[in-house]
């Protein structure tokens, strides 16, 4: 294990040339990072570039784009109504693609595309990871692909085009697993808070904080984002004492659900979550 | 050989697509399910209930009049005789045996046309243990005597309410459950579909269907082999249990039967192998209905066992590599196969079955041929829907 070694340092791989963002940002920052995820396309098709520039904008590390999916098995009805509603409204990954590469002239944010394996695999596997760097995309997550067929079939072609792929890790994966997950990972760790799909419970237990402990004694290489369940100031405040930063999803998605404003709401909401005082 | 390998694989279709959150029960149920249900007193007690709870083995009868009017000898295999009407109790009693080996205290499980989730809701009053079974909203309403048959044994029913409210919506808010509930709670999969292990396993509970079949068929022909298997195909259970011991028995036709609902080309299908291609769903990788952009179609039939996008991955694969032929059955034809064979035998079907019997139609065989139709439910369940239709075909 590269025990010591500062997470920027070990993880950087000599065959990416233009240094990917992700790394780039952990390379300067290691705590308090803030993700924010939401659906593309949702409310309406043309949100998207609106919702990048305005989270960028408010100052969040990352952003985390959905892929929106028919059948979005590890998520809970807040991410898959948003997901429903942007298919309606005609949303398609080429679509996204265009989206992305527009709003890359304006931000240097590091984004990181989540869907299903599925939609990678109907796109063509090489053909998403090429349009993905060439639209500036510069990771993914793929919950639903598993670390044996990642390993098997595609980590070489990720690797090559310096694509960053995030695994995640529960309350019961096995240590040699996270190990293993650290070794195949490239960016951070998604640090599934709890048992549960997305945007269920609030409020953090004392079991969950002996996982958080437990897992930070491992000493990985890779930085860890906590997400599931994580939506407010206080809930981030708790994921940043015992990781590099937090996810926020579903809370997210809501505020947007409710809104007229979009640039407005996003503004408050990254502010409330920072623990800034709202203007 | 066709056989799954050990990464859960049939040719190129299977494996294992789950979220991290699953992977220690799917982990868990790989590593444990071969050595569990081979163990002898496992078998003992396997064995035991399959005969004297569910009533095996299942009469091989010969359909005098149905092979007169088709001029070929058919059999049928009387699953709809099994305990609960189908042949889907004899993959609950393999899996709660399975899930108290585990130390699970909590069972869920999706359902179509209820069938499943009668025969899991069965076992679990059989062994005590808390059920909870998910059903799409729609199938709810157009299978309602299976909604009151589970709460009767002491299940909960839960409607899934998104997507297309029926059987892929169910199975995901399963999963989804699962997720939630990993340490105490097995997932009884009601047919060959998900992740590695579960095709494979259900399969095997499924096999004594054709188990049967071999000695039963060799008592009435002399021959243990017949022309061919014919079975309807929503997930694919009913049918790998008929075919499972004739895989690699090349000269025994397989005849899977699909339901196409309004037709093939009219949008309103379910027919997967014919409008499916290579994908992802509920964990496995193989034949789906999807648009280009790999979102899952809609699928429609009017029998909630067949209305699923997939197929198993043994059951793509064998359309895949030529090895099984696939036939798709309107509603229409299936409904009139279905009071053809009630007037014929005296045998009311499934909506599901009905489909297989409607394939006899569309079959190509000679005069000498023996078939086998997988007779895999009753139709007591389907009431409604015939009386509705009576007028028309009665
Ligand atoms: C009587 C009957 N036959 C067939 C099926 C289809 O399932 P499978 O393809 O797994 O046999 C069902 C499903 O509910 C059923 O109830």
């Amino acid at each position: 294990m590269a025990e010591g070694l500062l997470p920027a340092i070990a993880y950087l791989r000599p065959k990416t040339i233009n240094m990917n963002r992700l790394d780039q940002l952990f390379a300067e920052k290691q705590s308090n990072l803030l993700n924010i995820y939401f659906t593309a396309g949702y409310p309406a098709l043309e949100d998207t570039t609106t919702i990048i520039a305005a989270l960028a904008k408010a100052g969040v590390d990352l952003i985390e784009i959905g892929m929106p999916y028919s059948d979005p098995m590890a998520d809970g009805p807040t991410i898959q109504e948003s997901g429903m509603q942007a298919l309606k409204n005609g949303m398609t990954l080429e679509t996204l693609f265009g989206q992305v590469a527009d709003v890359r002239a304006q931000t240097d944010v590091p984004l990181v595309l989540m869907g299903y394996f599925n939609q990678v695999m109907q796109y063509g596997e090489q053909a998403f990871v090429d349009r993905c760097v060439a639209v500036g995309i510069d990771g993914v997550i793929l919950p639903d692909l598993p670390i044996f067929e990642y390993e098997t079939f595609y980590r070489q072609m990720f690797e090559d085009a310096g694509l960053h792929v995030s695994f995640l890790i529960t309350p019961q994966t096995s240590e040699d697993r996270i190990r293993k997950i650290d070794d195949l990972t490239r960016g951070f760790i998604y640090m599934v808070s709890d048992s549960s799909i997305t945007g269920a419970k609030s409020g953090i237990s004392d079991r969950q904080l002996a996982y958080f402990n437990r897992i930070n004694a491992m000493q990985l290489e890779h930085p860890r984002l906590i997400g599931f369940g994580i939506s407010n100031h206080e809930t981030y405040a708790i994921a940043c004492r015992y990781a590099q930063g937090a996810i926020i999803g579903s809370a997210f998605i809501k505020a947007l659900a409710e809104t007229t404003d979009l640039e407005g709401t996003i503004a408050e909401f990254v502010q409330m979550v920072r623990g800034e005082v709202a203007v | 050989m066709i056989a799954v390998n050990d990464k859960g694989y049939y040719g190129e279709f299977g494996g294992a697509y789950i979220p991290e959150m699953l992977h220690p029960n799917v982990e868990e149920l790989q590593r444990c399910y071969l050595e569990i249900s081979e163990d002898q007193e496992f078998q003992k007690e396997f064995r035991g209930l399959l005969k004297d709870y569910v009533g095996r083995p299942s009469p091989l009868y010969l359909a005098e009049r149905l092979s007169e009017h088709y001029g070929m000898t058919i059999y049928l295999k009387r699953e709809d005789l099994n305990h609960t009407g189908a042949h889907k109790i004899n993959n609950t009693i393999g899996q709660i045996l399975m899930a108290k080996r585990l130390g699970k205290t909590r069972i869920i499980a999706e359902t179509g046309a209820g069938q499943h989730g009668v025969a899991t809701a069965t076992v679990c009053a059989l062994m005590g243990i808390e059920c909870i079974v998910y059903m799409g909203a729609i199938d709810i309403e157009r299978q309602a005597p299976n909604v009151s048959r589970m709460r009767m044994l002491g299940a909960e029913v839960r409607p899934a309410l998104s997507g297309s409210q029926t059987l892929k919506d169910a199975t995901n808010e399963a999963i989804r459950d699962w997720i939630s509930n990993p340490v105490d709670t097995h997932y009884i999969i009601g047919s060959v579909v998900g992740p590695h292990p579960y095709p494979d396993m259900v399969a095997r509970f499924q096999s004594v269907i054709s188990e049967e079949m071999k000695w039963q068929l060799e008592e009435h022909t002399g021959s243990s082999h017949p022309s061919g298997i014919i079975a309807c195909v929503g997930g694919g259970s009913n049918a790998a249990g008929a075919y499972y011991h004739y895989l690699n028995d090349p000269e025994v036709r397989l005849v899977a039967v699909e339901a196409a609902g309004h037709g093939i080309d009219s949008g309103h299908s379910a027919a997967t192998s014919v409008l499916g291609t290579k994908g992802i769903i509920h964990g496995s990788r193989t034949l789906l209905m999807q648009t280009p952009d790999g979102q899952i179609v809609e699928p429609y039939s009017i029998s909630a066992g067949l209305d699923y996008p997939g197929i198993g991955p043994l059951h793509a694969h064998l359309i895949d590599s030529g090895r099984a032929e696939a036939i798709s059955i309107t509603d229409e034809a299936a409904l009139k196969a279905a009071f053809f064979l009630a007037r014929k035998e005296g045998i009311i079907p499934a909506l599901e079955t009905a489909h297989a019997f409607a394939a006899l139609d569309h079959l190509e065989y000679n005069a000498d041929d023996v078939f086998i139709v997988c007779l895999s439910g009753r139709g007591d369940k389907d009431l409604s829907t015939y009386i509705k239709h009576f007028d028309q075909l009665g």
